[in-house]
């Protein structure tokens, strides 16, 4: 029996994690005022990314050094969604341009980037199935610790996950005490609640809104990393990724913007996510199962209401959310 | 005070917003130990000056010296470094955050609540504010906003202090309150400009005059070798006779009759209380009180738009038939004739539609009543440029988006749309709100006219200079609660601001 909750449990936090990265990127971004729809596409670009590191170095041939085999993707990772950022804040922070549109537009562009050099990478390795694995390198990411497994169900459920994991845990820990305790994070605050007062006060708002988009798209790109490359064993497929870039921008939300929420409510997801594929009855009808992935975004909606109806400022969306800041405007 | 340096000099200082010119080579000096009032119509570049010191705006041509040294302010922060604080109309303030949090916002270094709490306390001490630096900002009234604000400036190291209309939005004793503050501050020997339009402040509180008039300096003089008139007369540009007239209401009957009227909010908060009154024809109402008791919630009840707990809104024809107004249609509503223009404080949250220009505004009034599926576009384009003739609205054309034009010009078209309509009854909020002098008697003039024309105007208004000149009756709120109904023939300002703070007012002042 506790192993098998073990096991669950353990699956719930694989699921969770890169939700995990994707709301705790999205809540920096949307702590700056900018609404970035184009999540799933940044995670999905950092996905590929990854890939496309993994993949070259897997081609060059000779034996794999670990420490590059997980650097070279994860430079190539952190990149791509840097390149996706740094779009989003040039188009929406610069030019100025509809957020919601932006984001939109990037996601579509992100999804497509990624099925485009995915098909691309498949053709090239000549694969007789639709999908590439880089096991090799794959293998590197998912170095456990040593010792996780001689303890039993403890090892499972806490000390069974590779480093990413760990790092999508201590990021989000990282992101709610720079928002909440430091000057940056208080700056950071106030740019997107009232980027004018922020202004006014000589906080460099659009200097804010750029770094906080382009390192919340990295640390959302990490969550596409860590899906294809530990999640999946580096297996890519296309459209393999689904739609945990919305169920991670849902997550933002059911967090009330706090990243240390999020590590419990990534897990939740996870958790309710594994429940609906594996272990809720479905009387033999697979459309029953598509029911029961809205299971996430039904608890976002119950959120919504909840905080909506208690109307706590402190819980409430940044007040400039998705909205250009121009200091002339008058 | 004759042969003191000034403290800042801004040199032929021009700025432009496209093709318009705000400001056109402008002269201004400012001294320390003296409070400078800055002078001009609506859009005159005021504020537009006033922020290339706070570095808000970059000007576009002219030098600006302090202590003689020409400087660069080419951010808020390079202000600060100066010494400059600026106090905005629009408070500058994040609402989620603590005081203290807003007041050390943007300053560099580790941050330490703590010890800022203690310097805030410190400086409260010295001037006599009362801020409680954990609470909330939206927690806040107007003036404890407005407190955090001269705080934050402050803490700041501000020794050039500029305040943008400071008191539009206080009572008549947190004025009081407020020019205290400043006059200590004036003698602890900071600069201080503030911008406004009421004339009895500027006399009350300033040592020097300064005025602009479309963007050009005018001059500037010390205080007391002035006058209203002449001070109005600069601005203006030309003879402008300062008194509202008030006519003997002609024949009243009762228009709209309120009977124990209790209104409470979406949080079940109490806003109206037991509220009865009469409303005649050919008579002005004024409606006083501390901003926020109610008045926004009394007009709305009589416009239909309120949902109401108790009590009853009577609309009086001309023939004496009675008709009950609360349970009817907005939109009925105004067909019988009411009309309400309530200017909120951002002017256009309500009523008018920023991004469409003046006749499509116009048209939101008229736009059921085209024939078939086709909208009527001419008469409202008609009516648009009337308004904007008889009203003398600044604006490049009526194909302009609203959100374009200055507040004053905003409240033109706003005001001059729901008088043409011919009401019967006027509901009028703040119509004045942030108007200049010459724009402020305009309107004052307009409700006058439907005064005239036998119209009922409920008037609610922030200036109780002005109400105690304007209205024939004035009611003041407070709390919610009708604390008196006094003539507004011989009220006393004193009386009336005792009335706003506490019901019935009190007796025992000396």
């Amino acid at each position: 029996m506790m192993s098998q909750i073990a096991f669950y449990f353990s699956r719930a936090i694989q699921q969770g994690i890169p939700l995990l990265f994707g709301s705790t990127g999205e809540t920096l971004t949307e702590k700056s005022g900018n609404l970035n729809l184009g999540i799933p596409g940044v995670m999905y670009v950092g996905a590929i990314s990854g890939v496309i590191g993994a993949f070259f170095y897997e081609q060059s041939g000779g034996t794999l050094n670990p420490a590059l085999g997980i650097l070279i993707p994860l430079l190539c990772s952190l990149l791509g969604s840097l390149i996706m950022g740094l779009i989003y804040s040039f188009l929406t922070v610069t030019l100025r341009a509809n957020q919601n549109v932006t984001g939109l537009a990037l996601t579509t562009f992100g999804v497509g980037i990624g099925n485009f050099f995915g098909g691309s990478l498949i053709k090239i390795s000549g694969a007789d199935v639709p999908s590439l694995a880089l096991s090799q390198t794959s293998a590197f990411f998912r170095t456990k610790l040593p010792f996780a497994d001689s303890l039993g169900w403890f090892g499972e459920m806490f000390l069974s996950y590779s480093f990413l994991a760990y790092a999508a845990i201590i990021i989000a820990f990282i992101a709610a005490f720079v928002l909440n305790k430091t000057r940056l994070g208080l700056h950071l605050r106030a740019v997107g609640e009232n980027p004018k007062t922020a202004d006014a006060a000589g906080i460099n708002v659009s200097r804010y809104k750029y770094v906080a988009t382009c390192v919340g798209s990295m640390i959302a790109g990490l969550g596409g990393l860590y899906y294809v490359m530990d999640y999946a064993s580096g297996v890519w497929s296309n459209d393999g990724f689904g739609d945990r870039g919305w169920l991670a921008i849902a997550l933002v939300i059911f967090t009330i913007w706090k990243p240390d929420i999020g590590v419990l409510a990534s897990i939740l997801y996870g958790g309710v996510y594994i429940l609906a594929i594996n272990l809720l009855p479905t009387g033999g009808i697979a459309a029953v199962r598509e029911l029961y992935k809205a299971l996430p975004y039904l608890m976002t909606i119950i959120v919504l209401v909840i905080t909506s109806m208690r109307n706590k400022k402190e819980n409430q969306p940044p007040e400039s959310l998705g909205l250009a800041y121009f200091r002339e405007d008058r | 005070m004759s042969e003191k340096t000034p403290v800042i000099k801004m040199r032929d200082i021009s700025k432009a917003f496209g093709s318009k010119i705000a400001n056109d080579k402008v002269w201004l000096d400012i001294y320390r130990g003296e409070i400078l009032a800055l002078l001009g119509e609506n859009g005159s570049g005021k504020t537009t000056l006033m922020n290339m010191l706070s570095g808000i705006y970059f000007p576009d041509e002219g030098e600006i010296y302090i202590d003689d040294k020409p400087v660069t302010i080419g951010s808020p922060k390079d202000a600060f470094g100066f010494g400059i604080g600026m106090i905005h109309q629009h408070f500058k303030l994040v609402d989620v955050l603590s005081a203290t949090e807003n007041i050390v916002l943007g300053l560099p270094g580790k941050l330490d609540l703590k010890g800022a709490r203690e310097a805030i306390k410190k400086i409260c001490d010295t001037y006599g504010f009362d801020v409680n630096p954990d609470k909330k900002i939206y927690e806040m009234s107007v003036s404890e906003k407005q407190t955090v604000e001269i705080v934050k400036a402050l803490y700041r190291g501000a020794e050039i202090l500029i305040l943008d209309e400071p008191t539009a939005v206080l009572t008549p004793q947190e004025t009081d309150k407020l020019f205290n503050v400043l006059r200590a501050m004036r003698d602890d020997g900071k600069a201080i400009v503030i911008i406004t339009h009421k004339m009895h402040e500027v006399e009350a509180l300033s040592d020097r005059v300064a005025v602009l008039r479309h963007g050009h300096f005018v001059g500037d003089m010390l205080t007391k070798d002035t006058n209203a008139q002449e001070m109005t007369n600069m601005m203006v540009g030309r003879p402008v006779v300062l008194n509202i007239d008030r006519p003997e209401p002609k024949d009243p009957k009762p228009r709209i009759e309120v009977k124990n009227l209790t209104v409470r909010d979406m949080d079940g908060i109490i806003k109206l209380d037991n509220v009865s009154f009469t409303a005649n024809t050919g008579e002005i109402l004024g409606i006083a009180g501390i901003s926020g008791c109610g008045q926004k919630e009394l007009l709305e009840a009589i416009a239909g738009l309120q949902p109401v707990e108790s009590g009853t809104v009577t609309y009086i024809e001309d023939d004496g038939k009675r008709e009950e107004l609360l349970g009817k249609d907005p939109l009925e509503i105004q067909n019988m004739g009411v009309a309400l223009s309530f200017v909120p404080e951002d002017r256009l949250g309500m009523g008018l539609v920023g991004n469409m220009d003046l006749s499509d505004n116009m048209m939101l009034r008229s736009f059921r009543r085209g024939k078939g599926v086709f909208a009527d576009r001419k008469s409202p384009h008609k009516l648009a440029e009337k308004v904007v003739h008889d009203l003398e609205v600044v604006t490049p054309s009526v194909s302009t988006p609203v959100r374009l034009l200055s507040g004053g010009n905003v409240q033109k078209v706003l005001v001059g749309r729901e008088i043409a309509e011919a009401p019967t009854v006027l509901l009028t909020a703040y119509a004045v709100r942030g108007l200049d002098i010459n724009a402020s008697y305009m309107i004052y003039d307009l409700i006058n006219k439907q005064k005239a024309a036998g119209v009922a105007v409920i008037y609610v208004g922030e200036d109780l200079d002005v109400l105690l000149e304007l209205s024939d009756r004035i009611l003041v709120l407070c709390g919610g609660k009708v604390s008196g109904i006094v003539p507004g023939r011989g009220a006393k300002k004193r009386d009336v601001g005792m009335m706003m703070t506490r019901l019935g007012g009190s007796k025992d002042e000396k």
